[in-house]
């Protein structure tokens, strides 16, 4: 396997994910795990490109983005959760306080 | 300086004192410091004018600059001479008479102390206009004796027609203060000073200078200057058409009607005409101006005194047609005349005011003369007063107004000013005329049977001493006055050093050239003039129609009739201005609020462009559906484009 | 210290108080503590006031006791203070005037003094600060910053319209002032510093000229008010509480004034010259048109708030008709006449704005229909009202007199008929404020509640008398404002080549 084969895989989960939050049109919890599935894709990136530079720095970002990451999940859940107690639902045709 | 300051200042302090302090003292306390204050007043003019007379010296003195803009220097400062002399002493005097005549007037009025305040500041204010140096302060003097005007017209502030009145006389009064004012500002436009002596002296840079107002008409500076001020002046001394003031004026208590409307206030704007003589000298478009206004208000004036029912207002119109003489004096460069005439009538008409106040009081406030009669001998000295104040402004031979008069009446006659020939005719039937309207006046109040119903005749009696002593004071001067002064005041060049008269308007020589004394002066007047005829028949013609009610023949009633529908309606004067021109500026006003305020600018453009604001928004907002994906859809795809630009 | 950053403290220190106020109000401390707590404030400020009067040295027409620190080195502005003989009696208006404001609120605040106080506080830092600053940006930082209380004093203490005025207020002045901000920076760019000097005597060329003349004119035309963009002002006064319309009247609108004074004479003179034809018709139209509208108002707070634009109209004409006066003498006199209407109007406006306060603490009404014979129930009221109606038309003697008269004896060298029609606030202004005057005090008592009305408190005749005093001081001798502003005044007509 060769780097652009990653590089390949970074684009796949990134489309899928980007897919998924445009096509996905009922929970908000999807949205949330296609986001986490962006970050994913970045850190494939981080990985591939650190091995091509020979750079450590790149998997040090990918540990942060990790750990970024799970603290954007617990509070992307807590909002949800407060959303939901809110709302009573986490169905994205409901929340469109947005309209003008 | 000392003496002068006093003289002025002290009216002032003592009306601040009795004003401020009013809660404080007692009623007797308020007009025993007012009227002391007048009376220091008094004492000093005579002497300055004594020492004047000895020294024939005229001062010039700045008390502070008031500021100083550049090279223009605005400042306080008196001129001491023989005019603001003149003038002063005969002020003080009647102010005098007045405050002591007010204690019996003003007896039983709440606003007692009030009043003396009033007419002591009245008094300072006066002092302040006729001896200025500079048309700053004259117009502070100006305005101050207009306020004070305004405060005592509605002294009673209950009555409607005392506060209409006032408000009246004080925005009348203004448009005249726009002619004085821009007056002023055309002076210093060309001479860069405000003081008069500087002014005279640099006369020569506004001489021969054209203003265009208009485009396309151009005027001599002069002129413009000269009329400007005499608006000012027309305003003050009630010439029409900015007459109707005056005879409303009456709404204010008695005493003030003899001081502010009759002696003093009115007369300055004859006081300012001859002040301003070397600028006004310039121009004989402006004099004959002067003088056509003077004898025409001399005149139509005069007729309206015919058909007054109300004491005071009949005389109130005598004063405005006695204004009108000064003023045709004015006219014919014969300042000095003028002045004469002014001071001689200061005395007898305040005399007048007076002696019918006295009359009033006596009647318990009534003022309607269909409700008097016979009263000479209930009041004996209030009704030997009143008659001689009625002599002396017929002009009857040997009184004080008939020297005046008469000599006004030489002056115009021999005038060659353009319109003298007309204004002299005017002005001798305006003789007819004021002796018609006073004798009318003698005798329904003092003469034929007492015909008021509801107070009796039993309960009338004489005033009291402080009411009576003043008209026996003013009725001295009255009969005396005009004699003694003529020969050194328009024979001897007394006012030479104050008024200027142009060499081509000399007209008066003449007559002073024929001048030898009182007694000669009095025959010629029956030799040569026809003034003192129709004086006599003017005398005749009222025993016959209102001593002996004489009806007159059927053909003359329904001209009368019409005539005095028009006089009773002052020439629709009043209609003119409260009819057409009030209520239509206060419908513009109320169009200009609703249509261009309200509407065109709030509406149009205010909230206009918020509500443009408004449907904008409300067609953008549907691009907002709210949806979640959607957002993040073109938020994806924009941020794609954007990149893609930035990378290439 | 204070002596040493006199400026600052007089920018600062009141803010500071006001900032106390609005501690003191979360700390709930009583009502009549915050009161003398406030009026106590008052005495360091006029204290540093009298400092300013006697180290200003008013022969001197440079700017004095300047302080200058770095602020944004990245953008040239400094921390930049400065006073002249054109401000220095705009701060000593603001310094009187405060008191009357703080005062007028003692019974009117809904409860909450001690926040009405504490902005009337920050408003005074800011307002000094508006005439103190010789830096654009600091300016601009204090002339968009005053809004905030204003905005605030309407929109909490004000009558039952007041979140329409205060917002028509607010958009209307924050409108202006962006356009000028524009300008500000334009010519920061131009000159590479945002000290008000170094934009003196730029070259810019004449179309660039005329659009920063625009532009500024647009901000202070709407301050000051000129027509046709005033009627923001009389819906202002009418909602806003009395403190608050006698500081709006007093001190606000004189910052239009001002503005034109530091800014557009001196910077774009040429655009002004070309078209100060334009500012003087409207200056007339003001004089004129607003004289009709003032007229026929029923409700008295409006028609003082017209009277106002009638007289700031003389501000603008006697500053705009140096451009069309060859006598640098009568330029002299325009130019001081408009400055000296500005202080007069201060004083008489605030006078008569916290009269009808004090009416309408009585009456809750400013209907004039509803007043008539106040004089029987509250004679000295009266008197004081009547006097303030006097100086409002002009009357010589009063300082309402001083800047009319100049304005009008310098206009004529303009021509005529601008004089003329300048001159038609002598009849006009006496029949409003007559009329005005007529209706509400002279006459028998119109209700049973007029009969009844109180008379003035210690607290209301104090005031009054304290503004009657100054108003018949500068009328009396004029010389101590002239005086204190000619040396700039001269200047700046110098710098203009005129």
């Amino acid at each position: 396997m060769s780097v652009n084969d990653y590089f390949i895989i970074s684009i796949f989960l990134f489309a899928i994910a980007v897919a998924g939050i445009f096509i996905n049109r009922k929970n908000l919890i999807l949205i949330l795990m296609c986001v986490e599935l962006i970050l994913l894709s970045v850190n494939f990136n981080f990985i591939a490109f650190s091995e091509i530079y020979q750079d450590f720095s790149g998997q040090i970002f990918v540990f942060f983005i990790l750990t970024v990451a799970a603290a954007e999940a617990a509070i992307g859940l807590a909002i949800l959760i407060t959303l939901f107690r809110h709302k009573k639902s986490i169905y994205i045709d409901d929340l469109n306080e947005l309209k003008g | 300086m000392h003496l002068l300051l006093s003289l002025i200042f002290i009216p002032l302090l003592m009306s601040i004192l009795v004003g401020v302090f009013g809660d404080f003292i007692s009623k007797r306390l308020s007009h025993v410091l007012t009227i002391l204050g007048v009376l220091i007043s008094f004492i000093c003019s005579i002497m300055l004018l004594n020492d004047f007379l000895i020294t024939q010296q005229t001062q010039d003195i700045l008390l502070f600059n008031w500021s100083i803009i550049g090279e223009i220097e605005f400042q306080i400062g008196f001129l001491v001479d023989s005019l603001s002399l003149a003038m002063a002493s005969m002020i003080t005097f009647v102010s005098l008479m007045v405050h002591i005549y007010t204690i019996g007037y003003m007896e039983h009025d709440e606003g007692y102390k009030r009043f003396f305040s009033y007419i002591s500041l009245f008094t300072f204010s006066m002092l302040m206009l006729i001896f200025s140096n500079n048309l700053l302060q004259l117009f502070f003097g100006w305005e101050a004796v207009g306020l004070v005007s305004y405060l005592l017209i509605g002294f009673w502030f209950k009555k409607p027609s005392a506060i209409n009145a006032n408000m009246k006389a004080f925005i009348v009064n203004r448009v005249g203060d726009l002619g004085f004012i821009i007056g002023i500002a055309i002076i210093v436009y060309y001479t860069g000073s405000l003081h008069l002596g500087e002014i005279f002296s640099q006369l020569t840079s506004i001489e021969g200078q054209l203003i265009s107002i208009l485009p396309s008409s151009s005027w001599h500076a002069v002129t413009v200057a000269s009329i400007c001020l005499f608006i000012g002046a027309m305003g003050k001394s009630a010439q029409m058409p900015l007459h109707v003031w005056l005879p409303d004026s009456m709404e204010g208590p008695t005493p003030i009607s003899a001081l502010i409307h009759a002696a003093t206030m009115v007369t300055a704007g004859i006081f300012l005409i001859a002040r301003m003589s070397p600028l006004i000298e310039l121009s004989s478009i402006a004099l004959s101006f002067i003088l056509i206004i003077g004898s025409l208000t001399a005149f139509f004036m005069g007729l309206l005194g015919l058909v007054q029912n109300d004491i005071k207002r009949v005389i109130a119109y005598s004063t405005l047609s006695q204004l009108g003489y000064m003023t045709a004096a004015l006219g014919v460069s014969a300042y000095s005349v003028g002045v004469y005439h002014l001071i001689t009538h200061g005395f007898f008409k305040a005399l007048l005011f007076l002696g019918a106040g006295s009359v009033i009081i006596a009647l318990h406030h009534e003022q309607d003369i269909r409700q008097m009669g016979g009263l000479r001998k209930k009041l004996p000295i209030t009704y030997i007063t009143f008659l001689i104040g009625t002599l002396s402004l017929i002009g009857f031979p040997g009184f004080s107004g008939f020297f005046s008069k008469d000599t006004l009446l030489e002056a115009v006659h021999l005038s060659e000013q353009g319109g003298s020939h007309l204004s002299y005719y005017l002005l001798l039937m305006g003789v007819l005329i004021t002796t018609l309207y006073s004798m009318r006046l003698l005798f329904l109040v003092f003469y034929g049977s007492y015909r008021s119903t509801h107070y009796p005749l039993a309960k009338v009696h004489e005033t009291p001493w402080v009411v009576t002593l003043p008209l026996l004071l003013l009725a001295i001067p009255s009969i005396f006055l005009g004699g003694l002064i003529i020969d050194p005041m328009i024979m001897g060049g007394y006012f030479s050093g104050a008024i200027f008269v142009s060499p081509e308007n000399q007209s008066l020589q003449e007559f002073i050239d024929i001048y030898h004394g009182v007694i000669e002066f009095i025959i010629h007047a029956f030799v040569a003039s026809p003034a003192i005829y129709l004086m006599l028949l003017g005398i005749l013609i009222s025993w016959l129609i209102w001593y002996k009610n004489y009806s007159l023949p059927k053909q003359f009633a329904s001209l009368i009739k019409m005539l005095e529908t028009v006089f009773k309606n002052k020439y629709y004067f009043d209609y003119l201005y409260e009819n057409i021109f009030s209520l239509n500026i206060i419908r513009l006003g109320k169009m200009l609020h609703k249509w261009v305020d309200a509407h065109l600018i709030d509406s149009v453009f205010v909230l206009g462009s918020a509500r443009t604001v408004q449907q904008i928004s409300s067609k953008t907002r549907q691009l907002h559906t709210g949806d979640l994906t959607q957002v993040a859809l073109i938020f994806f795809v924009l941020l794609v484009i954007f990149t893609a630009f930035w990378i290439s | 210290m204070f002596s040493s950053y006199l400026l600052s403290s007089l920018v600062w220190m009141p803010i500071g108080f006001g900032f106390l106020h609005i501690i003191f109000n979360s700390y709930k401390l009583s009502e009549s503590l915050a009161k003398i707590f406030s009026l106590a404030f008052n005495i360091p400020l006029i204290y540093l006031g009298i400092l300013l009067y006697q180290q200003f040295d008013s022969n001197n027409p440079a700017f004095q006791l300047t302080e200058r620190f770095a602020w944004m080195p990245f953008l040239n502005a400094d921390y930049y203070l400065g006073v002249d003989g054109i401000s220095m009696p705009l701060i000593l208006l603001t310094l009187l005037l405060t008191p009357a404001a703080l005062l007028a609120g003692f019974n009117s605040s809904k409860g909450k003094y001690s926040n009405y106080a504490g902005m009337l506080f920050l408003l005074e830092g800011m307002m000094i600060g508006v005439f103190l600053s010789l830096d654009a940006l600091l300016f601009y930082f204090f002339w968009e910053a005053l809004l905030i209380p204003m905005f605030l004093i309407i929109g909490i203490w004000g009558g039952p319209q007041r979140i329409y005025a205060t917002l028509k207020f607010f958009l209307y002045t924050f409108f202006g002032s962006i356009f000028m901000l524009i300008a500000l920076i334009y010519l920061y760019i131009k000159s590479g510093s945002y000290a008000i000097e170094s934009f003196y005597g730029l070259p810019l060329t004449e179309t660039s000229q005329f659009w920063i003349f625009l532009a500024f004119f647009i901000a202070f035309a709407i301050k000051i008010p000129m027509w046709p963009v005033h009627t923001w002002l009389p819906d202002a006064h009418v909602e806003a509480p009395t403190g608050g319309s006698v500081i709006l009247a007093a001190v606000l609108l004189k910052m239009g004034g001002y503005g034109f004074l530091r800014f557009s004479l001196p910077i774009v003179p040429q655009a002004s010259a070309d078209l100060s034809m334009v500012v003087i018709v409207l200056s007339l139209i003001a004089i004129t048109y607003i004289a009709f509208v003032a007229l026929v108002q029923s409700d008295v707070k409006k028609l003082i708030a017209y009277s106002s634009i009638a007289h700031m109209g003389f501000v603008t004409l006697g500053i705009f008709s140096i451009f069309h006066i060859d006598s640098f003498d009568l330029s002299l006199l325009a130019i001081q006449g408009g400055m000296f209407q500005m202080i007069s109007h201060g004083l008489i406006s605030g006078a008569m704005f916290f009269a009808i306060g004090v009416l309408y603490d009585r009456l809750h009404s400013r209907n004039i229909a509803d007043f008539g014979g106040v004089i029987n129930a509250m004679p000295k009221f009266a008197a004081l009202f009547v006097f303030f109606g006097f100086a409002n038309i002009g009357l010589p003697g009063t300082s309402g007199f001083v800047g009319e008269f100049f304005v009008i004896l310098a206009t004529f060298a303009v021509h005529p008929l601008v004089s003329i029609l300048a001159g038609t606030t002598l009849v006009f202004g006496a029949s409003y404020t007559l009329w005005m005057i007529k209706r509400s005090i002279w006459g028998e008592p119109s209700s049973i509640r007029i009969e009844n009305l109180k008379p003035m408190d210690l607290r209301e005749s104090l005031v009054l008398i304290f503004l009657a005093i100054g108003v018949l001081a500068l009328g009396i001798w004029p010389a101590m404002l002239t005086d204190l502003t000619s040396a700039s005044l001269t200047e700046l007509i110098q710098r203009l080549g005129l």
